[in-house]
């Protein structure tokens, strides 16, 4: 009912027409910046076994995208934390 | 000598076509010379958006292969004794014909015109840089959603690296009740994310569908407003300053009301 009134006064914070453009922006960061699918992917995989060795994370929660703001493009990453490890186990040990 | 116009979009469905038509009729209407090109082969749909489809003999691929000459194939329109029409080959594909073929083809053919425009097919393999080839100017069109507007912005970057620069934005079927409910991308959205020059806006309007229906262009009925947005868009390309039109058709009551509580 609140969504219908605020519809009726034109309001459109939270409208469809606002996610497609945020969408957009960011579907076009990775269009111009030329970033292909298998770059990130492998990142992806390389950035799971890096943290893996600090923390237990979920990897399939896992989000890296690329957002831009003013002329700096940025690498965001969304990583879940499950659990921190007591100790930091090297590869080496 | 003319010039040549490539009407392209990299999505397919935005209404190519039906533009690249409006603008013939309507560049004709004004008293020019002009040749529309369908560069769609295998897909040919130009002439049957123009009522043209019985009147078809040669096409472009057998003016490429040098079976006739291009004045041989141009197919003459119903309604303007100075608009022409070179259809697109049926039952050949893509790379029947090549860029280099297209280049020598508009040289020739924009000597004798004012306007060459060029129906682009979707995408952007062959048949696209066929299309650009000999391009001078080029017209994006797209829609207001998202994949549309994505694909034309990968457009607008391959245009510029064939250094078909500064290309003109046509937004075709908006929905002014949609943007006004926040359910529909605005023109400024669009212009925002694009960095392009608008050329115009046509809305999403029955009449295309009836008058394409017939076999004709919507750009000479004068009681539509998409016959409307589109003879502003001619009144565009020959260099007049035409205010975008109000498509503002809001009906009285709700705008009252926001005026009264304040909102706007
Ligand atoms: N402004 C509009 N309002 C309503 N319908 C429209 C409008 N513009 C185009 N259409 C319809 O949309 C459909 C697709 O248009 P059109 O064939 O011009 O697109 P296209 O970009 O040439 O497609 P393709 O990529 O297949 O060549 C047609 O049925 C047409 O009548
Ligand atoms: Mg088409």
């Amino acid at each position: 009912m609140l969504e219908l009134i605020n519809r009726l006064l034109g309001r459109e914070n939270h409208s469809s027409k606002t996610v497609a453009k945020e969408r957009l922006r960011l579907v076009l960061v990775h269009d111009r910046a030329g970033v292909s699918p298998e770059l990130l992917q492998t990142l992806k995989i390389e950035l799971i076994q890096v943290i893996s060795n600090y923390m237990e994370i979920d990897e399939h929660a896992l989000e890296v995208s690329l957002d831009s703001s003013e002329n700096q493009v940025a690498l965001v990453a969304s990583i879940p934390v499950k659990n921190m490890k007591r100790s930091v186990q090297t590869e080496t040990a | 000598m003319g010039e040549v116009i490539v009407i392209t979009s990299g999505k397919g469905g935005v209404g190519k076509t039906t533009t690249t038509a409006n603008l013939g009729a309507g560049l004709a209407s004004l008293g020019n010379k002009v040749c529309l090109i369908d560069a769609d082969i295998g897909l040919r749909n130009l002439d049957v958006v123009m009522g043209l489809e019985n009147r078809i003999v040669y096409d472009l691929v057998d003016v490429t292969s040098g079976n006739c000459t291009f004045r041989k194939a141009l197919i003459k329109d119903k309604r303007f004794e100075n608009l022409f029409l070179l259809p697109a080959a049926q039952t050949k594909d893509k790379t029947a014909v090549n860029p280099d073929q297209m280049r020598v083809l508009t040289e020739e053919i924009k000597n004798e015109f004012d306007y060459v425009i060029v129906d682009c097919p979707a995408g952007i393999e062959q048949g696209f840089r066929n299309a650009i080839a000999g391009a001078n100017q080029a017209i994006v069109v797209t829609t207001p959603e998202v994949s549309a507007v994505r694909d034309a912005d990968r457009i607008i970057g391959l245009l510029e690296k064939e250094d078909l620069r500064e290309p003109k934005l046509v937004v075709n079927r908006m929905r002014y009740q949609m943007v006004k409910h926040g359910d529909m991308m605005s023109i400024d959205d669009i212009i925002d994310i694009l960095a392009v020059d608008l050329l115009g806006v046509v809305p999403e309007d029955e009449q295309v569908v009836v008058s394409t229906n017939r076999g004709d262009m919507v750009v000479m009925d004068n009681t539509s407003k998409s016959g409307q947005a589109y003879r502003n868009i001619v009144r565009r390309i020959k260099g007049e300053d035409v205010p975008m039109m109000n498509l503002d058709d809001e009906s009285g009551f709700f705008k009252k009301l926001r005026q009264i509580i304040g909102l706007k």
